[in-house]
């Protein structure tokens, strides 16, 4: 029994032997950091939610292969990713820039903590001015 | 009265909000074509049929076309084929191919076998022209307007609906335009 779950846990320890592309892309090491860094920061646009890091599909070997080419070209990691975006759009990135509707995002729950602090801050300030609630039984007490 | 207006305007804004982005119609996993209203991208590939002959954005020109990036492996294309063969038989707009990360024997039977609506085929095979088009899955059809400009991208098989409702006002648009 124990064999057996040794056997399933080496399976899926393996599984990443099956990831394609494992061979090093460049010599250079400083080449080889900014290639795994770029990769790992685009999108699948088929399989949506890996990089093309992870991916095994074919449309993220092809990419790869034009980050690889880019790369040897010697752009930027900057001109690599406008490359992707004019292409696919803001969605390749895993971190979209700060622009647009993203930046709406970005904004929202400051505008929306803004918006509910003016309201609390009325209501506060009304209550404020009101005359307290008295109850009749302390009305009498007064009185009498 | 301005104390139930506000707050019912912003209770509208937020159902707006989420019908749309519930909207079970909505297929989160398309993406927008960035290239819409811009520029179709370059492209200069061997004819499918012809693959001593190069194929470019050349080919069509000043005129209104359709740009179909299929494949053999995909499902879709078969799919979406008949209802090409039919446009290619009784609309004026031409349609021109793109063979996408194919290889050349079994695309050339798929047109032989299944007939073929394009005016000419490109051979994409390592899909760099793919890649420079933002396409990410077979088939993809772009409508060019007579600048070159993308006027619409359609994800999927082509449909009789899509062609009818996204694709016919569009070149109608598009025909009305002096180039």
């Amino acid at each position: 029994m124990s064999r057996l779950f040794l056997g399933v846990i080496c399976l899926l320890v393996g599984w990443s032997v099956w990831a394609i592309d494992t061979g090093r892309a460049f010599e250079d090491d400083e080449m080889q950091a900014r290639y795994v860094e770029i990769i790992s920061e685009v999108r699948c646009v088929q399989c949506q939610n890996q990089t093309i890091k992870d991916s095994n599909v074919q449309i993220a070997s092809d990419l790869r292969r034009e980050i690889r080419r880019l790369l040897s070209e010697g752009k930027t990691n900057a001109q690599v990713f406008e490359f992707l975006v004019q292409r696919y759009g803001d969605f390749v990135l895993y971190r979209p820039p700060m622009s647009g509707f993203s930046l709406l995002l970005w904004i929202a729950p400051g505008l929306f903590l803004l918006f509910g602090g003016i309201v609390a801050a009325r209501v506060i300030s009304k209550r404020m001015t009101m005359p307290l609630d008295v109850d009749d039984d302390e009305i009498h007490q007064v009185e009498s | 009265m301005l104390k139930f207006v506000v707050p019912l305007i912003a209770f509208g804004l937020l159902v707006g909000v989420f019908i749309k982005g519930l909207d079970p119609e909505r297929d989160i996993k398309k993406l927008p074509s960035p290239f819409l209203g811009k520029e179709a991208p370059h492209f200069d590939l061997p004819r499918l049929k012809v693959p001593n002959e190069r194929i470019s954005n050349q080919a069509y020109d000043g005129e209104v076309a359709i740009v179909n990036f299929w494949a053999t492996w995909c499902v879709g294309c078969r799919q979406e084929h008949g209802f090409l063969m039919e446009l290619s038989r009784t609309s004026d707009v031409p349609i021109y191919g793109i063979d996408w990360r194919d290889q050349r024997e079994p695309a050339l039977q798929w047109l032989s076998q299944l007939g073929d609506p394009y005016v000419a085929s490109g051979f994409d095979a390592d899909s760099v022209t793919g890649i420079n088009w933002g396409v990410y899955g077979a088939p993809e059809t772009f409508l060019i307007g007579k600048d070159g400009r993308v006027l619409l991208k359609h994800l999927g098989p082509l449909s009789r609906d899509a062609w009818e409702n996204d694709f016919l006002p569009a070149i109608a648009a598009a025909e009305g335009d002096q180039p």
